[in-house]
């Protein structure tokens, strides 16, 4: 790989001011109905399901209700999909047939800054739903400690990684159908990594399993910090993100090269 | 490519007999259309009609169900939600197919036009979109049905028609969802707003995952005028033999039946409306 | 004469207040090549879709093939090939499957259609491309393979809008051989057109349409004589220029015409007129003496160009 300064040229943010333009012209009712996707979830399933259920144990050993078990990890899921959609559907289409990368590299912008550019603007949309998600959760009195106020970075990091994860996959792929396969890994994902009951269900084998999927981590750090309970574990979990951050950039930089600028 | 006969008699008695075949059959020769184009995304509605089912039951009839100790309505959780789960596995399949597969025939590569200056009529065009939704939501819901069985979670004996029912929903939802999407001229991301604001909420506030005596009483009305509760409880009806009065039971198949004929005439409206403007 | 295979009487089609077509009378006899003639939003393709029997009149008559299309719509469309403006080719199918796909909308046989569309595909210099997709054609040969698929069902008629609009030079001649054949074989050709020189190579009578009235009709020779001079006189003076040359100009030829770019002047003989304007002293940049064209005739029937 050649050095940074090709890759980079500290101008993101001009991708970032485009999309924000551009996003003027979107439908509001469209953005506003992604806030409402995890609240009608949290409803149904936290108050509806819940009163079938009572409390649930969290990993951590506290006793706490079916809701306030659901709500950190429908946040964790909603920062996921939210992040895997911007960085999956929106740049596949953009690179296929919207040519829109195409024309940033023309100019003095780097992939890296294409990068980071769409990945910024994806973290705002998250970041903003996030919120919204956290103040909901709030009223319904389902943040059990202060902490919870850090769920919000630990959000954000969850859709960062994601995101570059996201984008690094998409940039290797050639058709819709293909994309396809992308719900295929969410679907399982989501229904399985201790959103909605804990994986002590499980035998053994298959908790290890579910340990080692991403979104598992992002659940249970959300839900360490909105319920309270803490453990250096969490650390892990943080770490986690962090690597797929870094490999998902280089995949994506790498790659947009290759199909740009080579 | 060949000019026959000049005169004017030969060109009518011909466009006449070509014409008749083409009236009695050509939803059947637009259906052809609609089967060829899923095929390019055959395998992952295959691998989607039996991933779908063990994914669900898996999750929320096994792991969920363990934290449900008691029983809901007199079953186990997972034959209580099972009727349930087939019925919106046929909803949200028919539901999707009724989106982008029809604004893609009216606008990103306007099929549709092409077929209108076809012998075919808008409403054929429109019957061939049913087909095609149908050929992909019966097998979903047979194969769906399958597997219920093989985790014993739908014990009548007259469970098998569940089959029929929750085809029936899945066939409201396309008439439904089509009518409105044929109106479609512009894509501003509609087709996101129906599913987030229509179907998911259908399927989380219906009855599905919990009896809809357990939402306040202002939220129960969404399941009465939902479709997906109707054929839910109609679903457990005839798999769990669960007791309803039989009036009850009648409305839900005759809010299926109406919702369908209203969709499926609207749609065809609007076919002929836009095919022939 | 045979009697007409499409026949037009006081066709209109509004839509709410904005008139599309008003009162438009034609008749097209079997094996004719019929072109209209017209500007973008002249009501070209309103007719045509009319004609195709995919849009309803507002008012008036129409006989195709000797049925109302109010009436008739798919028998009559089941004996029309169609080739709209916008190529509608099916991008979810190959390039082979089209024709498949699009033959099975008539009811034909499976075995005929897929004989016929290894003819057709072999009529369209397409037959390599048979399984390429849709997406990987370029602009001439998916026109081709759209062409291709109106001949499906050995149409009686073919409707051609604007068949060859936004193709490069080289594959609009590809096609208009294309299109001759289809002529010579006898097939009834209606097409529409903004391009003189298209309706030039094909039409064998034609109608001038602007604002959805019908202006002019007849040969292309005949619409010439009729309608302009034999020759024309383009002068160009410069942009700032040309105006204050036609004081200069006046009384050469038979009528002058300045347009933003140049100056033409009508005349039988245009090298004498160009005699004329040097013997007067005018000094053009450029000058160019041509046979006069449809284009002409459009200008003096509008008072302005075709392609704006």
């Amino acid at each position: 790989m050649s050095a940074l300064g090709s890759l980079y040229a500290r101008n993101a943010r001009s991708v970032v001011y485009r999309g924000a333009l551009a996003s003027k012209s979107s439908n509001a009712v469209v953005i506003i109905s992604g806030f409402f996707e995890p609240i009608f979830y949290l409803l149904a399933l936290g108050f509806g399901l819940g009163s079938l259920i009572g409390t649930v144990q969290t990993q951590g050993g506290a006793e706490v209700p079916y809701a306030a078990f659901i709500a950190p990890a429908l946040l964790a899921v909603a920062a996921m999909n939210g992040a895997i959609f911007d960085s999956t559907w929106n740049v596949f289409f953009k690179i296929k047939y919207a040519k829109l990368y195409e024309g940033m590299l023309a100019t003095t912008l780097g992939p890296l800054d294409v990068a980071l550019g769409e990945i910024t603007l994806a973290l705002s949309r998250g970041g903003l739903y996030a919120i919204g998600f956290m103040i909901v959760m709030q009223a319904l009195g389902l943040n059990l400690a202060w902490t919870a106020l850090l769920a919000l970075p630990a959000v954000l990091l969850i859709a960062f990684g994601f995101a570059a994860i996201g984008m690094a996959i998409t940039s290797y792929l050639n058709t819709f159908q293909q994309m396809d396969w992308i719900n295929f890994v969410l679907l399982p994902m989501f229904l399985f990594s201790a959103t909605l009951y804990p994986i002590t269900v499980y035998p053994e084998p298959v908790q290890w399993f579910v340990q080692a999927l991403p979104l598992w981590h992002g659940v249970e750090l959300v839900r360490g910090l909105t319920t309270g309970v803490l453990s250096p574990l969490m650390l892990v979990h943080v770490l986690y993100y962090v690597v797929m951050v870094v490999v998902g950039l280089v995949f994506t930089t790498r790659r947009l090269r290759v199909l740009f600028l080579s | 490519m060949t000019v026959t006969g000049t005169s004017e008699v030969d060109y009518r008695a011909e466009a006449l007999e070509a014409g008749a075949r083409v009236r009695r059959f050509g939803s059947w020769y637009a259906a052809e259309h609609r089967l060829r184009s899923m095929r390019a995304f055959g395998l992952t509605l295959v691998l989607l009609a039996f991933a779908n089912p063990l994914l669900y039951l898996l999750s929320l009839g096994l792991g969920l169900a363990s934290l449900i100790s008691s029983d809901v309505n007199g079953v186990s959780y997972l034959t209580f939600v099972a009727p349930a789960l087939l019925a919106s596995a046929a909803l949200t399949g028919a539901a999707e197919e009724s989106t982008y597969p029809v604004l893609t025939g009216f606008k990103f590569n306007a099929v549709f036009f092409s077929m209108a200056a076809s012998p075919l009529a808008p409403k054929q065009i429109a019957n061939a979109v049913f087909v095609g939704t149908a050929a992909r939501v019966v097998p979903t819901v047979v194969v769906y049905y399958g597997i219920l069985v093989l985790f014993q979670a739908v014990p009548s004996p007259f469970s098998a028609l569940t089959i029929l029912s929750a085809s029936l929903v899945g066939m409201v939802a396309a008439a439904l969802v089509t009518w409105y999407t044929a109106t479609v001229t512009e894509d501003k991301g509609q087709m996101a707003v129906i599913m987030r604001f229509i179907i998911m909420p259908m399927f989380l506030f219906s009855g599905t995952f919990f009896p809809l005596a357990q939402l306040p009483l202002y939220l129960q009305w969404i399941g009465w005028i939902s479709p997906l509760w109707h054929a839910s409880e109609l679903g457990r009806v005839l798999s769990y033999g669960m007791a309803e009065p039989a009036w009850l039971t009648a409305t839900h198949v005759a809010v299926l039946v109406v919702l369908l004929v209203i969709g499926w005439v609207g749609a065809r409206r609007v076919f002929h409306r836009r095919l022939t403007a | 004469m045979p009697a007409p295979v499409i026949s037009a009487r006081n066709l209109r089609k509004t839509y709410k207040e904005f008139v599309a077509v008003d009162e438009l009378s034609f008749e097209v006899t079997a094996g004719e090549s019929f072109g209209l003639l017209g500007p973008n939003g002249a009501g070209k393709s309103t007719t045509m879709r009319m004609l195709g029997a995919v849009s309803e009149r507002t008012s008036g008559d129409l006989q195709i093939l000797g049925l109302d299309p109010n009436d008739h719509g798919p028998e009559i469309r089941s004996r029309l090939g169609v080739v709209p403006q916008a190529d509608n080719l099916d991008s979810e199918l190959r390039v082979r499957e089209n024709l498949l796909v699009y033959g099975r909308y008539f009811g034909i046989p499976r075995a005929v259609v897929a004989r016929r569309a290894d003819e057709l595909l072999e009529f369209a210099q397409l037959a390599d491309r048979a399984k390429a997709r849709v997406d990987e054609l370029s602009g001439g040969m998916k026109r081709r393979l759209t062409i291709a698929r109106a001949l499906v069902n050995e149409p009686r008629i073919l409707l051609l809008d604007e068949p060859t609009t936004g193709l490069d030079p080289q594959a609009r001649h590809v096609l208009w051989d294309r299109l001759f054949r289809l002529k010579e074989q006898g097939t009834t050709l209606v097409l529409t057109t903004h391009y003189m020189d298209e309706a030039e190579q094909l039409c064998d009578r034609l109608v001038v349409v602007d604002k959805g009235v019908i202006l002019a009709e007849g040969s292309p020779a005949s619409l010439i004589r009729e309608y302009s001079s034999r020759e024309v006189l383009e002068l160009r003076f410069g942009s700032d220029r040309n105006a204050d040359a036609v004081t200069a100009l006046a009384g050469i030829g038979d009528r002058i015409e300045t347009l933003p770019d140049r100056v033409l002047i009508f005349a039988a003989d245009g090298e004498s007129a160009l005699e004329e304007v040097s013997r007067r002293g005018i000094e053009s940049i450029t000058s160019l003496v041509r046979r006069s064209s449809l284009e002409d005739v459009f200008l003096r029937l509008t008072g302005r160009t075709l392609v704006e």
